[in-house]
């Protein structure tokens, strides 16, 4: 597979919009989409390599990605819904109640 | 039995667990001192089996080495927790836990009635514990743990009756001293083990492996710094000329802690240290020469200050270090097993000494509470007499005075005599040697002396207590007396085991049975050994003989001064005033110390802390406070609680990385 | 049509995990017939629980057992490991009910929570695949989440919970990322494989893919351990998570994360230590430091303690830098030091509080020695072996980890250690000042130190001072356990 670099910087590129999502959005759901982002840049390496190296281990990882993917979106969600209930808000600039 | 050796020093720690942390709730003095005097008695049985065990054995099997588990592994630094059994510490561990069990046994009704009780009964066993550590230790670093906790325990029990100035002085004393000596003792090791380890790839501080080793070590050199670093910290733990001005002033402690650690055990470790290494201590003829010529010196020294004491405790203080010297005498002249043997008899009679005296002190401070009277109870010239009040007391302390002074047919001769013997006779130190015995056996006739007028000021005469509470002077309770008549008898036969060969009597048990032990030494020692003709029969009788006249001559003396014309003393001291100043004074040495040393160094001090300390150290050391704190703000408020800074940083972290690694 | 044929599988190496899944999942159906003041019965159950794994974990040592085709593996170091976290969570359990009784959150759910997070730490411990380390490390982070923002009710556990997630995922990403790299790299996830792999690249140093995964594998571990500059989630989460949460949290994911992490570099990327002991060089000196200096002006003990234990994940990486036998053999025995000691001094920290999280400042333990002087004692001796004094089990731990760090010339390494760890008696000695000589303001008579309390606290001061005085007891199980990696 000679476009094996195309795939790898598409990748690496959707990481760092997803890291940089991370650094600058203020709402916490956002944030958490970023961060979801850069998982399936990811998997989008894994599938790459996958297919270039020619053994399933990558595709396999993948699966277990987005398994874990889902059940850290279940309790992310949760555990904003509790914050949101205390603060009314889930701009993470108000997470501010613990410092130095 | 041997593998059981761990119980030793585990039953009076068990003792010090129950007592420290219970002792307040049990409350009930009766069980604290049961469990505490238990627990050293254990260990005494204990002791004695393995005793037992080990005669049994032939003389070449005699060697132990019980590793209770491994402790300290770090590449080339091997140290286990482990106990070494040899005739040597076999010794050791009987004249602790038997003269240990005695003590703890009177300090029941010593102790009677004071706060603390559980406290005092805590610290002894903890004492006993650190005091086998040290004897039983496999390797210089498990004895430098009992070294420090003796230590320890010393400062803890000094300053017993925390709340009187002079036993915290005192108590502080003893502490910095010893620190001093400990220092030494730390330097010693390493630079035993560094050479052994740089030189030879030998890196140990196992006795055993050390002795194997020794072979290679050089005569002089190395080995006399090694051993004078080893000597110096002998000096603070064993009170030796210069670290000795300690020892006098511990007596502020309970009389109890005088008899065990400051007569009987711990301040004889130093001693036992020498002893342990003396395959390395051999090796330098120089440090040898430095311990028998400190041993000799401390000796006299401390023997004449005795003389001009009236604090009863006092005298016998000095009287410790004085022959303490002998001991080191013997160590320095190569005859160890004497040095030892010294180590087993004078703990028998000081320690029947001290007990005794504390059953006088004892006494006395029952009769003027009585009488609501406040003089001195521990000042001879209040006493007088009290051989009619105290019989057992008196007895004991009686036969135990004939000891120390060095009649023939008592522990104290055997001992003495046959250190007096070698430092005249010894191959190691040619001319040197008559000075050396001069020494002594001058220092044997003031002995003979202070413990006479100590013996005749304070139970012969006429009573000079205040005549209204005389008749409240009564014999001490059995738990006292008991412990007394033992070491009383002890004093008397103990030294039957190891009879010099001259007499002939009974063969010389004590000799054969640390052959073993010193046999490497010996053989170091005859290659640089004077080979001088070797003094006769004839000699050693007539040097025997010399001794008992020496000895005789102070007690003579003694009689003459306060039994027969008790005026003489008062004449001595008019016709001499400067001089009986001086020795009252204990030869003004804590003034000179206090002369060359405490105040320069206070001076030294004041300057230091009004210009440097102040300006400069303080400055560093707030400086470095200050930035430390000012960092510590600083970082403090880049936790700044918002989640876009903590991820900036681990991206930065990550972007720093990756950009070193990847573009490098 | 074809039967799927089922590979036989020997389910052997991961029954400790199998069991206490079984037992969390049955837990959490029985929760649902226990009233809302019984919950400490699940408490008792879950304890049992870990007991009865312990010994599962126990009658394992000494075995070899790979199994699921190399991914999961049983030998030593992930019993050892395993033992660790069952410590951890053993403890936890026995301190979680009061604390939760008293902050009135207590639902039964936390004890289930616990058992999972074990179960992922045991994976990651005994993963022998990138994938398997993966599934632990998520296993163990979704049920930590949880567990931090617990007191759902209180705004701090609320945050600390949401901070852990959002930051727990990030750096998730650049986990998952660096081992997508390594797997390029070397064509394989299975640790075994990728240690042949590159054992047979001529340079691997120069292979940027894989030196790029395995600084992004790094940083997801440097994460999960608390080292700097990934550590700024620790204070605040230790903070407002639930006190027993945070004693476990300091001890077991830690360790766990020191264990895939050690796996990792050591077996699969020996042949690049100069690189990542370089890394890892830097990583300790600054997590030393900002640790120990920021704790020192802390007056919330909890917060004080989260810096502790950022300072001591640098200490242990002191050990990993070195990376051989006698630093390493030290991180084990320091992780399960650190377990007894840690939770020992939050559970005296529970004991000490009041509900709402309140009097929990260091200034609040004036006069607690002569108040309550037995755990006062105990106290000292967790306060003293944090402080690395002999004769604890801290001042052990840490002679290994810097004696490795000297044997391996990293002379410098070991110095900043040393001074570290005496900047850091100023602050655990601050307690005992104010435990001791400051007269009491509060009578503590709100204290109440029930049974597992009690136990929790003598195990742990057992557990701080026994591998003090005898270390060869802990230290050749530690030592059997690195021969194999």
């Amino acid at each position: 597979m000679e476009n094996l670099n195309g795939y790898l910087i598409i990748s690496a590129i959707l990481f760092s919009i997803g890291t940089i999502g991370v650094l600058t959005r203020k709402n916490a759901i956002v944030i958490f989409m970023c961060v979801e982002m850069m998982l399936n840049a990811v998997n989008l390496t894994f599938v790459a390599l996958s297919r270039h190296l020619g053994n399933l281990d990558g595709q396999v990882f993948v699966f277990f990605v987005m398994t874990v993917a889902a059940a850290e979106a279940a309790v992310g969600l949760a555990l904003m819904i509790a914050f949101y209930n205390n603060k009314e808000s889930i701009d993470v600039d108000d997470i501010n109640l613990m410092k130095w | 039995m041997f593998d059981y050796v761990w119980l030793i020093p585990f039953f009076p720690l068990v003792g010090f667990l129950i007592n420290g942390f219970f002792g307040k709730k049990i409350k009930n003095e009766a069980v604290i001192g049961a469990i505490g005097t238990l627990a050293i008695f254990s260990s005494f049985i204990v002791s004695c089996l393995i005793l037992v065990e080990m005669i049994g054995l032939s003389p070449e099997k005699r060697v132990f080495e019980k590793v209770v588990f491994p402790w300290i592994h770090s590449g080339n630094f091997k140290a286990d927790m482990a106990f070494l059994l040899d005739p040597l510490s076999c010794i050791m561990i009987m004249v602790v836990t038997g003269v240990g069990s005695l003590i703890h046994l009177y300090s029941i009704g010593y102790m009677h009635g004071e706060e603390g009780f559980y406290r005092f009964f805590a610290y002894l066993n903890l004492f006993c514990m650190s005091m086998l550590l040290l004897v039983l230790g496999s390797n210089m670093l498990v004895m430098f743990i009992g070294w420090e906790g003796v230590g320890l325990c010393s400062y803890l029990l000094i300053g017993y009756y925390f709340h009187k100035k002079s036993a915290g002085d005192a108590a502080k004393k003893a502490f910095v001293m010893n620190r001093v000596g400990d220092f030494g003792f730390l330097i010693g090791l390493f630079t035993l083990y560094w050479w052994l380890g740089s030189n030879h790839n030998i890196w140990t501080i196992n006795f055993t492996e050390i002795k194997a080793a020794s072979h290679l070590l050089p005569y002089g050199g190395v080995v006399t710094v090694a051993t004078l670093c080893f000597f110096v910290g002998a000096t603070g733990k064993s009170a030796q000329i210069p670290l000795f001005t300690w020892l006098p002033d511990a007596m502020e402690g309970p009389t109890p802690v005088s008899a065990l650690i400051h007569a009987a055990t711990m301040v004889t470790a130093g001693v036992y240290m020498i002893g342990r290494m003396s395959f390395v201590f051999i090796k330098s003829p120089e440090t040898m020469m430095v311990v028998a010529c400190v041993g000799a010196a401390t000796a006299i020294f401390a023997a004449t200050i005795g003389t001009a004491q009236n604090d009863i405790k006092r005298v016998l203080a000095y009287s410790t270090v004085s022959q303490l010297g002998f001991m080191f005498l013997a160590m320095g002249v190569g005859a160890f097993t004497a040095g030892i043997f010294h180590l087993m008899t004078h703990a028998f009679f000081k320690a029947c000494l001290f007990l005794g005296s504390g059953s006088v002190i004892h006494a006395m401070h029952y009769a003027l509470h009585k009488g609501h009277l406040h003089d001195d109870a521990q000042d001879m010239r209040n006493m007088g007499g009290l051989k009619k009040a105290m019989p057992i007391t008196f007895l004991t302390f009686f036969v135990s005075t004939i000891a120390i002074a060095g009649i023939p047919g008592f522990s104290g001769f055997f001992s003495k005599d046959e250190i007096l013997w070698m430092a005249f006779a010894n191959p190691l130190h040619g001319n040197l040697n008559i000075l050396l015995w001069g020494t002594g056996a001058i220092a044997a006739c003031f002995t003979a002396f202070y413990m006479f007028r100590l013996v005749f000021m304070t139970f012969f005469g006429e009573c000079r207590i205040n005549s209204k509470v005389k008749d409240h002077l009564h014999e001490s309770p059995l738990v006292i007396t008991i412990p007394l008549m033992v070491l009383g008898f002890l004093a008397v036969f103990g030294g039957y085991i190891g009879m010099p060969k001259l007499l002939g009597m009974l063969p010389n048990y004590f000799e054969h049975w640390l052959e073993p032990v010193f046999e490497l030494a010996g053989e170091y020692g005859a290659t640089y050994a004077h080979h001088g003709a070797h003094p006769s029969h004839a000699v050693e009788w007539a040097l025997m003989g010399g001794s008992v006249v020496i000895a005789l001559i102070g007690i003579a003396i003694a009689f003459t001064m306060y039994v027969q014309n008790t005026a003489l003393p008062k004449k001595f001291t008019d016709t001499f005033p400067t001089l009986h100043r001086a020795v009252y004074n204990k030869w003004y040495i804590d003034e000179l110390y206090d002369y060359a040393f405490v105040n320069p160094c206070k001076a030294l001090g004041q300057f230091l802390w009004k210009g440097f300390d102040v300006l400069v150290i303080d400055g560093i050391v707030n400086g470095v406070a200050g930035v430390v704190m000012g960092c510590s703000g600083v970082f403090r408020y880049m936790q700044s609680g918002l989640i876009h800074n903590y991820a900036w940083s681990m991206a930065f972290g990550v972007v720093v990385m990756l950009g070193y690694y990847v573009f490098k | 049509m074809d039967m799927i044929t089922i590979p036989a599988v020997n389910f052997t190496p991961i029954l400790p995990e199998i069991f206490l899944s079984v037992l969390a999942m049955v837990l959490l159906l029985i929760n649902v017939f226990i009233p809302g003041d019984r919950k400490a019965y699940l408490g008792y159950l879950s304890f049992v629980g870990i007991v009865a794994a312990g010994v599962l974990v126990a009658a394992g040592w000494g075995g070899h057992i790979e199994s699921f085709s190399g991914s999961v593996v049983l030998d030593n170091f992930a019993t050892f490991f395993k033992m660790i976290f069952l410590v951890s969570a053993g403890l936890a359990v026995l301190i979680s009910d009061q604390y939760m009784e008293r902050e009135g959150c207590n639902h039964g759910e936390l004890y289930p929570l616990i058992l999972f997070t074990v179960v992922g730490m045991m994976l990651m411990a005994s993963g022998t695949d990138l994938m398997t380390i993966f599934l632990g490390l998520e296993v163990m982070s979704v049920a930590l989440y949880v567990l931090a923002g617990f007191n759902r009710k209180n705004p701090k556990s609320n945050e600390a919970g949401l901070k852990y997630f959002l930051l727990g995922c990030f750096s998730t990403g650049f986990l998952l990322y660096g081992m997508a790299l390594t797997y390029g790299a070397t064509g394989t996830t299975r640790i075994a494989k990728i240690a042949a792999v590159v054992g047979q690249m001529s340079l691997p140093s120069a292979n940027i893919m894989l030196v790029a995964g395995m600084l992004l594998m790094l940083t997801g571990f440097a994460f999960k351990i608390a080292a700097a500059p990934f550590h700024m989630w620790t204070p605040d989460v230790y903070e407002g998570a639930p006190t027993p949460m945070t004693a476990f949290m300091s001890a077991g994911p830690k360790a766990a994360g020191f264990a895939a992490a050690l796996r990792i570099f050591l077996v699969a990327l020996p042949t690049l230590q100069v690189e990542w002991s370089q890394v890892l060089w830097v990583l300790a000196v600054l997590t030393m430091t900002v640790g120990n200096i920021t704790a020192l002006r802390q007056d919330n003990i909890k917060r004080m303690l989260a810096y502790s234990s950022i300072a001591h994940a640098g200490y242990a990486l002191v050990g990993f830098t070195a990376g051989n036998g006698t630093g390493t053999a030290g991180i084990l025995f320091y992780m399960l030091s650190y377990a007894f000691m840690n939770i020992g001094a939050f559970a005296i920290i529970i004991l000490v509080g009041k509900k709402g999280e309140s009097n929990g400042n260091v200034q609040d333990f004036a006069g607690f020695g002569v108040k309550h002087p037995v755990l006062a004692v105990a106290m000292s001796i967790f306060l003293f072996s944090l402080a690395g004094m002999p004769p604890t089990a801290g001042f052990i731990g840490k002679f290994y980890l810097f004696s490795g760090a000297i044997q391996q010339g990293y002379i410098w390494l070991a110095i900043i250690g040393v001074l570290n760890s005496a900047a850091s008696v100023y602050y655990y000695l601050r307690v005992m000042v104010f435990m001791y000589m400051k007269d009491p303001t509060e009578e503590f008579d709100w204290m109440q130190v029930t049974a597992p309390m009690a136990l929790c606290v003598a195990i742990s001061v057992i557990g701080s001072l026994i591998p003090g005085i005898i270390p060869s007891l802990i230290l050749q199980f530690a030592q059997q356990a690195i021969k194999l990696i």
